[in-house]
């Protein structure tokens, strides 16, 4: 059977994958951010998934104001990185897990959860940055990736309860694959920033600090926290943090937390990385 | 119709559908800028490429005028529009500084220091 061994939490700010790309990354500015991967990278190296599935947000990349999908599955073979405007980030090319990814589109349909199902997507630097932050500059990524996107560009974002409850439904479709596979979930995005308007370069520490304590120990009622609070307090992007809720709905209620880290600033974002596994487990 | 909880949140416009609506064209332009081929064309000749689009006059004049906080009340969209700043070789945070009305390097210090604290927290700060 799959087994959900573990979930990570991360940022995902373009300026972490151009200060990389660029060789930036042991300039004074990015020291201390790319230092606070450098647990999970020895880490991850040892524990070796074999499927990431990747909760992520499209940033108007592979869809425009054409399609719209709440909640993406992309069940394809391979994901191109995309050209954002500057260029494809020079990366590998990411590999899917279409099997387990449609097995798990068909079974959260099943619980109630509609999916769009994607055949055909190129991945933006919302998914390609995790990748980069856990696994470097390898010639190929070590593990296939079910590239999963979630709308937080028009509102309205799905609730963090719905992708709480999301999650366990994801949990319930990858424990029921029958396939020995080590998978991990990934939640991506925030935390508190906004990058629009006269407001742009919010960040909120206190409150920042706040969701990383109740996402390990409080997430059922962290999971309630009204769209309006994101706004106000974590900024206008800072909704991007419900899609760190489906990552915690997929995993047990008692978590242990391996590692947290956070830093102000990349660019104009907070960054905040966790590495969880289920307490029976750890 | 009835007030938008989200209405009152200083320097921030949501984009929910009614922004949708009136910068789809806005939007899709900038889309467009996701192709090499196009934005040579539109660095080349940016009305002449604008007017390919059914945008308004006010929209284009934004644009042209790289003003952001207006081409955001009149419907865009910054993940969209950032397919403007990529197209002119500029990063989110110049774009950010930008619209804040502060100097790139005030903004910059802005952030090194911990960024702009939420209105609740200034509240706090001076009561």
């Amino acid at each position: 059977m799959a087994r959900l061994t573990a979930g990570i939490a991360c940022s995902h700010v373009p300026a972490i994958g151009a200060a990389l790309d660029n060789g930036k990354a042991g300039d004074d500015y990015w020291k201390p951010l790319f230092a606070g991967f450098d647990f999970v990278k020895q880490w991850i190296a040892a524990e070796k998934p074999d499927v990431v599935f990747l909760v992520y947000n499209d940033h108007a990349t592979a869809f425009s104001l054409d399609f719209i999908p709440t909640f993406a599955i992309g069940c394809a073979e391979e994901f191109q990185p995309a050209d954002e405007g500057w260029g494809a980030r020079p990366v590998p090319m990411v590999e899917g897990a279409p099997e387990l990814a449609s097995h798990i589109a068909q079974s959260v349909i099943e619980d109630d959860f509609d999916l769009t199902i994607v055949n055909r997507m190129e991945v933006d630097h919302g998914l390609t940055v995790p990748l980069s932050l856990m696994f470097g500059q390898p010639a190929a990524w070590p593990c296939k990736v079910i590239p999963f996107a979630v709308n937080v560009v028009q509102y309205r974002p799905p609730s963090g309860r719905r992708c709480y409850m999301l999650g366990k439904a994801i949990r319930r479709a990858i424990d029921s694959f029958p396939g020995d596979l080590n998978v991990q979930i990934w939640g991506t995005g925030g935390m508190s920033h906004q990058l629009q308007g006269p407001r742009a370069g919010l960040i909120n520490r206190e409150w920042d600090a706040k969701f990383l304590d109740r996402i390990v120990n409080d997430a059922d009622s962290l999971s309630r926290t009204p769209h309006i609070e994101y706004v106000k307090q974590a900024g206008s992007e800072g909704i991007e943090l419900v899609m760190w809720l489906i990552m915690r709905g997929a995993m047990d209620d008692e978590v242990e937390q391996v590692y947290r880290f956070y830093h102000v600033p990349a660019s104009n974002t907070a960054v905040g990385h966790l590495v969880l596994k289920n307490k029976e487990a750890a | 119709m009835s007030e938008k909880p989200y209405g009152d949140v200083p320097g921030t416009v949501i984009f929910d559908a009614e922004q949708s609506r009136k910068g789809y064209h806005l939007n899709q332009f900038c889309m467009s800028l996701l192709k090499a081929p196009n934005r040579e064309r539109f660095l080349a000749d940016e009305r002449g490429y604008l007017d390919e689009w059914k945008m308004t006059e006010e929209q284009k004049q934004a644009v042209m005028a790289r003003d952001y906080n207006r081409m955001i009340a009149l419907g865009g969209n910054i993940y969209f529009l950032a397919k403007i700043f990529a197209t002119d070789g500029k990063s989110f945070q110049y774009a950010a500084a930008l619209m804040t009305g502060m100097t790139q390097q005030d903004y910059a210090d802005m952030m090194l220091g911990g960024g702009r604290k939420p209105e609740s927290q200034e509240e706090n700060s001076h009561g």
